[in-house]
């Protein structure tokens, strides 16, 4: 086939790119070679736009094992236990396809996870969809849950935690991501880089199909009104067979026969195989005729592009190809040597013992672009809430609306349709503050949430990006977790807009200054650019996943009350921030001004003191301040509890609006035994932490003086109906 | 007390069972599908989770494959034999045990914690329970919803071989503590010599407290003795 420029566009790949992949090559390439290329410089496999901002989130610590790079993070949680995870998206799929697109995001991620020696052992997600009215979230929604739900039940990993937001900005184009969370002994973690000349390459795992076929590329593009087209690029995910995957993997990592294995997930044998060469410094040679195909007639292009899900690559040491092979047999898998590793630094492709194409791999992998593209700074805004020029409410009102918004009504419509209790660890499940997950047979637990703040980094990316990072380190902390790394997924819009690059810049800026003082480095992540349809690009939606560790096993810590007459105390100081606040956007739909400030060095001292509460066993439930502020929070205390709570009017800031909704960082609520009070008091005046008196539980009411009361039954109601009545 | 948890591909409850077997102190033996052999077994468990990825419909081609005929075998000369969830499905397949599972009512798969009242203590598989006692209990699956036709229910009724319904916290039965359709409200049924009970709640994630409860102890302690 003739390379005309019309082929080139259709590869997603700009004229530029095509000179200099004919310098690198110095020929043109044929079809097949041109294919290859474009699978592996587009923005979802090549970073190319995001690299070298990427590069300056801190990915170090004592406690990492293995930072960003590889399949997925891993980190050191004591003993001879590692905690392999990351985080991945899949909204161009999810959008076309929800079911699909949501299951093959999970099987992907939980591959990159059990690529590395790891059994998994949580899965979360975070999904973001349109606003409820616009005509397609309702399918959508169905579709992603039912999705989600349908894989990780399957395989039988539970799925512990996740968020689920709505807002326009997502309209056409959805969010989808997926974080797989594994447990390996620290002996026995498996790498993707290739060593050895003549080694065996292996294939296993499903058979190649149409399906997928440049997936990758499709995902590195914008949408439009014919995206529906688009169909076919979607995969098609099989967890029945990706659980025999993970079997046969984890039964073939027992011994050593594993050189390095890579699963092949975004743009499938092609990626894989340049991925293990290139971190290798060899070459690989394939015999493509030898592929196990689904279907006939696929051609070298096809095999080498289709995105077939749950399929691995192995490389083997000398002699160990018929054992393992027993191993797939025996899990009725395919199990082909497909080809081998060679001194010649080329990706060579044989098909019928003729050279189908031959590539530098470091034209694919080293050499492929990188672009500092141009960014603009977001300038702050001094727009400011003037509350007395809104139309009065009341309180109550106020606190009601935002516990039945979409954004904020209970969720067990989605959890109860995932599995969160097989394998028989989860302790915390969904609808805390952070999931708790047993390490098996151990007496220790980690604790994991993902969290994300899209209107915070609109409206300043940089103290976004902080927040979110401070917010998901809070999550972890009120369960009593020491909060250890992060895996990060940035979802943003066109990064050829300067804007959005921008977006991109400070957003990930403050994600490293916060990451940084909070000694929370970043592990393993995912960017995906190009969320948007016809030019309209989302809110930029870096999404975080944390990981903490529960050292010690005891009751766990939720934010329920737990009894009457507890003493409740505020950590953290109370500004009365409103402005991108949950109480303007649900009650008058303002959206104006800048979020919360971070202030990171509080930020830590007041986690750090209240874990020190949480060891000594002085805390009874604690919960976070976030979205909705402090009465959001206290409710949702409230609200499946038989105790709710007494609280006494501020002293200081006198406007109550300011004080009950403001979403000041921070901050957290503490439910204390009475007698403990000032064993409590003094643990924070020793640690310069400042707090507030505000009040005590009680029986069945939840209350704020002279103002209002409810019982915790009518909040459960509101909190419970919106799901049930969409 | 010598078990056997059946091991099929896609099995995915087969190690919390275990764990749970090897807690109450029995000597358990993990059995893959393509045997032709049983160990010698007091108890064989056929786990939950989705064998053979539920294709063709759940449990349907499980009960075709090899080592059910040696459980059918264990089964008809008085083994005992528990089926938890896509166990139950599996059990109902191979005829061990009458009646159906349909899809949930509400179309949905269904994870939560919810109640089932013990009906019939008098068994080696329930004895450690009082008749009556209510208890909290984790469901997860699709295919849940009991179904059978009058002529077996009428004999489940009047032999007793309910284990099981679903009910509310307090130990009503009744439409609202229904969670998936079950013709009424049946969470477990055992067959006519009570050697064999399948059920949909699973017993071995209520084992700890920690983690949950431990109203699932008693039915394998009840077996152990």
């Amino acid at each position: 086939m003739k390379i005309t420029n019309k082929l080139i566009e259709k590869h997603g790949l700009k004229p530029e790119e095509y000179k200099a992949i004919k310098k690198l090559m110095q020929r043109e390439p044929n079809f097949l070679e041109l294919g290859i290329f474009s699978a592996m410089w587009n923005e979802h496999c090549s970073y190319k736009s995001s690299r070298i901002h990427l590069k300056k989130l801190p990915t170090t610590g004592k406690q990492v094992i293995q930072g960003p790079g590889e399949n997925a993070g891993v980190i050191d949680v004591g003993d001879d236990d590692a905690i392999i995870f990351k985080i991945e998206s899949h909204n161009h799929p999810s959008y076309i396809e929800p079911y699909q697109g949501a299951a093959t995001g999970v099987g992907g991620i939980l591959r990159d996870v059990f690529t590395m020696g790891a059994r998994p052992i949580a899965l979360l997600n975070s999904i973001h969809f349109g606003s409820p009215n616009h005509k397609k979230t309702k399918s959508l929604l169905n579709g992603v849950v039912s999705g989600i739900g349908g894989y990780g039940n399957c395989i039988g990993i539970p799925t512990v935690a996740g968020e689920t937001k709505f807002n326009e900005t997502y309209n056409e184009n959805i969010l989808v991501n997926a974080m797989a969370v594994g447990h390996a002994k620290k002996d026995k973690i498996f790498y993707s880089k290739a060593k050895g000349v003549n080694k065996s390459v292996v294939y296993v795992g499903s058979k190649t199909g149409r399906d997928g076929i440049h997936g990758a590329s499709m995902a590195s593009a914008e949408f439009d009104e014919n995206s529906e087209e688009k169909k076919p690029t979607v995969q098609v995910g099989d967890p029945f067979t990706e659980k025999l995957l993970m079997e046969a993997c984890l039964e073939l990592m027992k011994d050593n026969s594993i050189i390095s294995i890579q699963d092949m997930g975004a743009a499938g044998l092609t990626s894989s195989s340049v991925e293990m060469a290139s971190k290798g410094e060899l070459g690989i040679e394939l015999e493509l005729d030898r592929i196990p195909c689904r279907e006939e007639n696929m051609t070298p292009y096809e095999m080498m592009l289709s995105e077939s899900q749950e399929r691995m690559l192995i490389i083997l040491e000398d002699g160990k190809e018929q054992d393992a092979k027993k191993i797939f047999d025996k899990w009725d898998l395919d199990f082909v040597v497909i080809g081998k590793t060679t001194d010649t630094k080329n990706l060579t492709l044989k098909y019928n013992n003729k050279i189908e194409g031959e590539i530098p791999i470091e034209a694919l992998a080293s050499k492929a672009p990188i672009y500092d593209r141009k960014w603009s700074k977001k300038k702050p805004t001094n727009e400011k809430v003037d509350l007395k020029n809104l139309k009065k409410i009341k309180i109550e009102d106020a606190l009601i609306k935002i516990l039945s918004s979409p954004n904020h009504s209970n969720k067990s419509w989605i959890t109860n349709q995932y599995d969160q209790s097989v394998m028989c660890d989860t302790i915390q499940k969904s609808g805390s503050d952070a999931a708790i997950i047993r390490i098996h047979n151990k007496d220790k637990a980690i604790a994991v949430s993902v969290d994300s703040s899209a209107n915070y980094c609109k409206s300043h990316p940089i103290t976004g990006g902080k927040q979110i990072v401070c917010e998901n380190w809070r999550n972890l902390i009120t369960v009593g977790a020491k909060p250890l790394a992060i895996t990060n997924c940035l979802n943003f819009g066109n990064p050829e807009n300067n804007e959005i690059m921008g977006e991109f810049t400070e957003c990930l800026q403050g994600i490293k200054e916060a990451c940084e003082f909070l000694n929370y480095p970043v592990v393993s992540g995912n960017v995906s650019f190009y969320n948007g349809t016809n030019k309209k690009n989302i809110f930029p939606t870096p999404v975080i996943g944390g990981v903490g560790l529960i050292k010690k096993l005891s009751q766990p810590l939720n934010h329920y009350f737990k009894g009457n007459n507890n003493k409740l105390i505020l950590i953290g100081k109370t500004f009365g921030h409103l402005e991108q606040s949950c109480f303007l956007k649900e009650n008058y739909s303002i959206d104006i001004g800048m979020p919360p400030e971070i202030n990171l060095f509080n930020e830590k001292n007041n986690g750090d003191s209240l874990l020190k509460l949480i060891e000594k066993n002085l805390v009874l439930s604690s919960h976070d301040i976030s979205n909705g502020g402090l009465i959001t929070a206290l409710a949702e205390m409230a609200i499946n509890s038989e105790y709710g709570a007494k609280i006494q009017k501020p002293k200081k800031l006198t406007n109550l609006f300011r004080y009950f909704f403001g979403e000041d960082q921070a901050r957290y609520i503490i439910e204390i035994k009475a007698n403990n009070l000032s064993k409590v008091e003094k643990i924070l005046k020793d640690n310069d932490t400042y707090y507030e008196n505000i009040g005590h539980t009680q029986k069945e009411f939840f209350e704020i003086e002279g103002e209002m009361k409810f019982s915790t039954k009518d909040l459960f109601k509101i909190n419970n109906e919106w799901y049930n009545s969409y | 007390m010598k078990s056997s948890v059946i091991v099929f591909p896609g099995s995915n409850c087969d190690r919390d069972i275990a764990v749970a077997l090897e807690k109450m102190q029995f000597k358990n033996k993990m059995v893959w599908h393509k045997e032709t052999k049983l160990p010698k077994s007091d108890l064989i468990v056929i786990p939950g989770g989705f064998s053979y990825g539920d294709y063709l419909r759940s449990g349907a081609i499980a009960g075709k494959s090899l080592i059910i005929d040696e459980v059918i075998k264990a089964a008809n000369s008085g083994c005992l034999i528990l089926g938890i969830c896509n166990g139950f499905q599996i059990l109902t397949e191979t005829g061990l045990l009458k009646g159906t599972l349909l899809r949930n009512k509400n179309l949905k798969f269904i994870n939560k914690d919810i109640h089932i009242k013990v009906l019939n203590n008098n068994t080696k598989f329930s004895k450690k329970y009082k008749n009556d006692q209510v208890l909290k209990i984790n469901i997860a699956h699709n295919e849940g919803n009991f179904f059978t036709d009058s002529k077996h229910l009428e004999k489940l009724n009047k032999e007793n071989l309910i284990a099981f319904k679903y009910c509310d916290e307090k130990g009503n039965i009744n439409e609202s503590s229904n969670p998936n359709g079950s013709l009424d409200n049946i969470a477990g049924i055992f067959n006519s010599n009570k050697n064999i009970l399948g059920m949909m709640p699973h017993p071995e994630r209520m084992m700890d407290e920690i983690i949950s409860n431990k109203d699932g102890v008693n039915l394998f302690s009840s077996l152990m003795n």
